[in-house]
């Protein structure tokens, strides 16, 4: 019992930069946007706050700089993606690839010194009784409720309101929502920039809450697990939340393992999500083989309103 | 007649309301030719512009940072040959992930497929201690090769017969020949004798390909620069060539016409990663003279802006390479200066951008609005 409530806390701290950037990576995707700078948008999310709350150490305006500084990178992938109508995915590793450069520019300085930072945490006393759930639960920090939050909020914004009506449909047929009056460049915009956020967030969390201490490169693929998560999870931010968590854990796995020191060299262990990734997204595209695609019709395709069809 | 003028007005009015404050629109024509040498060029000079920009907020100059490299990289004979000893395994793998990019596969892989062509190699050595030496170097390009393209054909078949996603799939395998990499490297391939240093036992001269003159060169950038030309021919004269070229086109009408798109996909993922995998294999043979712990620097990443950069072209990738060659170099130059290498990561990032963008704006024309749309 206590290794299983060990091993759930640990998937939920684990999991909750992925899950932050798998959010992202859906608002993305939703309005036809792939966007494949989630790793390098990570990176400047996490160097970021590294160096704002060494500075101030003032969690608040960590979080705020976070939002800003991926919000900048957003909305260069979004000027680019939608306003040029470039290639998405040499925009989005581009991105990654001068995220990944900057942020190891800008960490020189700060690399290897540990944050001194205490993430305000919810005790929720009256969840105690509760055998599983309220050990597991009743102590979290407030960042990993902020990011349960946000998936609920993006279920009811998605599914249940108007405006996630338009969002479906300028990610499916961007012309037909032109016509009824969507602003399609505006939905992208604003869904591509908060959807960047997000991912900030998740550089945001691992650095403030998952490991305090800035490395270069950090983010170890992790927003590159996120992109290939947004299929799994089928667009839906639910399951989005149950994936990462469930991601979360095989990363913990693999790290409860080590401790136990079983015969199998660590480097191996270190596999289990990636390799997990692929084997995962095989079993999801053999047992949808014969459904027609669900993936926003329109991903990756700019939208020009005076296209000749 | 007062009533009429004020209509008149009106329309005046309105015609130049819909001129607007600035009397000039954009235009997108994704039809007009453009130059195929300046956009490059501009995009380059531009991105540099914008990291000189990062560089003055960081409190250096920016004249100093890029004098400093270009002096590492061009300035002396041993810049140059460390210029053209990082141009080689780039124009191998730009090659490689040109070549599949040229038919939509987003294979960013190469770094992984590197690592396994230097291990195919590296096992050569390690498994087979006694051969007749003349026999070394031609075994270890061919396990390389077969390595290399092994590890693209894991990205080929779930693209082909899964339905996923070969962009995930490649790059989570360059985290898994990492992985692997090290584990060989710190565990059973480490040198019993090389005082804890991550890294197989050096080479024999049997085992090392020849250098040319006093530098560091070897012959690995001869075979790489009649991969250039072989492939030149093959994309040009051949009906292979033809029907990629055709797959790259319109995927749809080639299908319709015959052309087995999943055959194609598997062997040109094969093809691909084989490239990366020779590489792999020079770099150990060549440069590096043993299997260790971080054998590439990336170089599998950095081929990607080659081959964008050059627009797949295989013959303008020679002069592409050479160019990020020398950004890598420099960027290793402005380490004594007190920056990090990865600067030269983020030029590169930034010329990418700046290059896509370019590539767009180019097509964009400022027309005099007219008024009467």
């Amino acid at each position: 019992m206590d290794t299983a409530i060990i091993l759930m806390s640990a998937a939920i701290s684990a999991g909750t930069p992925l899950l932050f950037a798998v959010l992202g990576g859906i608002l993305n995707e939703k309005v036809g946007v792939i966007n494949l700078g989630t790793e390098g948008i990570m990176l400047i999310g996490a160097v970021t706050s590294c160096i704002v709350f060494l500075q101030t150490e003032n969690l608040f305006l960590t979080f705020l700089a976070a939002l800003l500084a991926s919000a900048g990178l957003g909305l260069i992938h979004a000027f680019v993606c939608i306003s040029l109508r470039a290639n998405q995915i040499v925009s989005g590793l581009a991105i990654t690839l001068f995220g990944t450069g900057f942020s190891a520019y800008l960490g020189k300085s700060v690399a290897g010194s540990a944050l001194p930072v205490s993430v305000p945490k919810i005790e929720l006393s009256w969840l105690e009784p509760i055998p599983f759930i309220g050990r597991v639960f009743g102590n979290l920090d407030i960042f990993s409720w902020l990011c349960i939050f946000v998936a609920i909020v993006m279920y009811f914004y998605m599914y249940k309101t108007s405006w996630g009506l338009h969002l479906k449909a300028v990610g499916d047929s961007p012309s037909t929502s032109d016509v009824m009056g969507v602003s399609v460049d505006g939905y992208r915009y604003f869904h591509v920039i908060l959807g960047s956020m997000l991912m900030g967030l998740s550089g945001f969390y691992l650095i403030m809450v998952y490991s305090p201490n800035w490395i270069e490169g950090m983010t170890a693929g992790r927003g590159w697990i996120a992109i290939a998560l947004i299929i799994f999870a089928r667009w839906n931010p639910l399951y989005a939340l149950a994936c990462a968590y469930f991601f979360g854990g095989l990363d913990a796995l693999g790290f409860r393992f080590q401790l136990l020191e079983v015969a199998i060299p660590s480097y191996f262990l270190k596999m289990i999500p990636y390799i997990a990734t692929i084997i995962v997204l095989m079993f999801v595209g053999w047992k949808n083989r014969h459904k027609p695609p669900i993936e926003p019709k329109a991903l990756g395709v700019p939208y020009f309103r005076e296209q000749r069809f | 007649m007062s009533q009429r003028t004020s209509i008149e007005q009106a329309t005046v009015e309105i015609k130049t309301s819909n001129k607007g404050v600035f009397p000039y629109r954009f235009e997108y024509n994704p039809h007009k030719k453009t130059n195929s040498f300046i956009v490059p060029i501009v995009s380059t000079i531009v991105a540099l512009i914008l990291c000189a920009i990062f560089i003055v907020i960081n409190g250096m100059n920016p004249l100093t940072v890029y004098g400093k490299m270009v002096q590492g990289a061009f300035g002396s004979s041993f810049g140059i040959s460390e210029t053209l000893l990082k141009a080689t395994p780039l124009l191998l793998c730009a090659l490689g992930v040109g070549i599949a990019y040229r038919i939509s596969i987003w294979n960013i892989g190469a770094e992984g497929q590197f690592i396994l062509g230097a291990i195919g190699a590296t096992a050569v050595t390690i498994f087979l201690p006694n051969l007749p030496g003349p026999l070394y170097i031609p075994l270890m390009v061919v396990a390389g090769i077969i390595f290399g393209g092994l590890w693209g054909l894991f990205t080929a078949i779930p693209r082909t017969y899964f339905r996923v996603n070969e962009l995930i799939t490649s790059l989570m395998l360059n985290y898994v020949a990492l992985l692997l990499l090290d584990y060989l490297v710190f565990e059973p391939w480490r040198d019993p004798e090389g005082f804890n240093f991550p890294g197989t036992p050096l080479f024999t001269p049997f085992q090392m390909l020849a250098t040319i003159g006093g530098t560091r060169l070897n012959q690995g950038l001869i075979i790489a620069v009649v991969a250039v030309s072989v492939f030149t021919f093959l994309l040009a004269k051949t009906k292979w060539g033809y029907e990629l070229r055709l797959l790259g086109a319109n995927p749809t009408a080639a299908a319709y016409s015959g052309i087995k798109v999943n055959k194609h996909i598997l062997l040109v993922m094969m093809i691909s990663g084989g490239l990366a995998g020779l590489a792999g294999s020079i770099e150990v043979s060549g440069v590096a003279h043993r299997l260790m712990y971080g054998i590439s620097p990336g170089y599998g990443y950095t081929a990607i802006i080659v081959a964008w950069l050059a627009k797949l072209n295989p013959f303008a990738m020679i002069f592409t390479s050479i160019f990020i060659g020398g950004l890598i170099v420099g960027g290793y130059s402005v380490q004594t200066i007190g920056l990090p290498s990865s600067m030269s990561l983020m030029l590169q990032g930034a010329i990418l951008l700046c290059l896509i963008a370019g590539e767009m704006l180019s097509k964009f024309r400022l027309r005099k609005a007219t008024g009467e749309e």
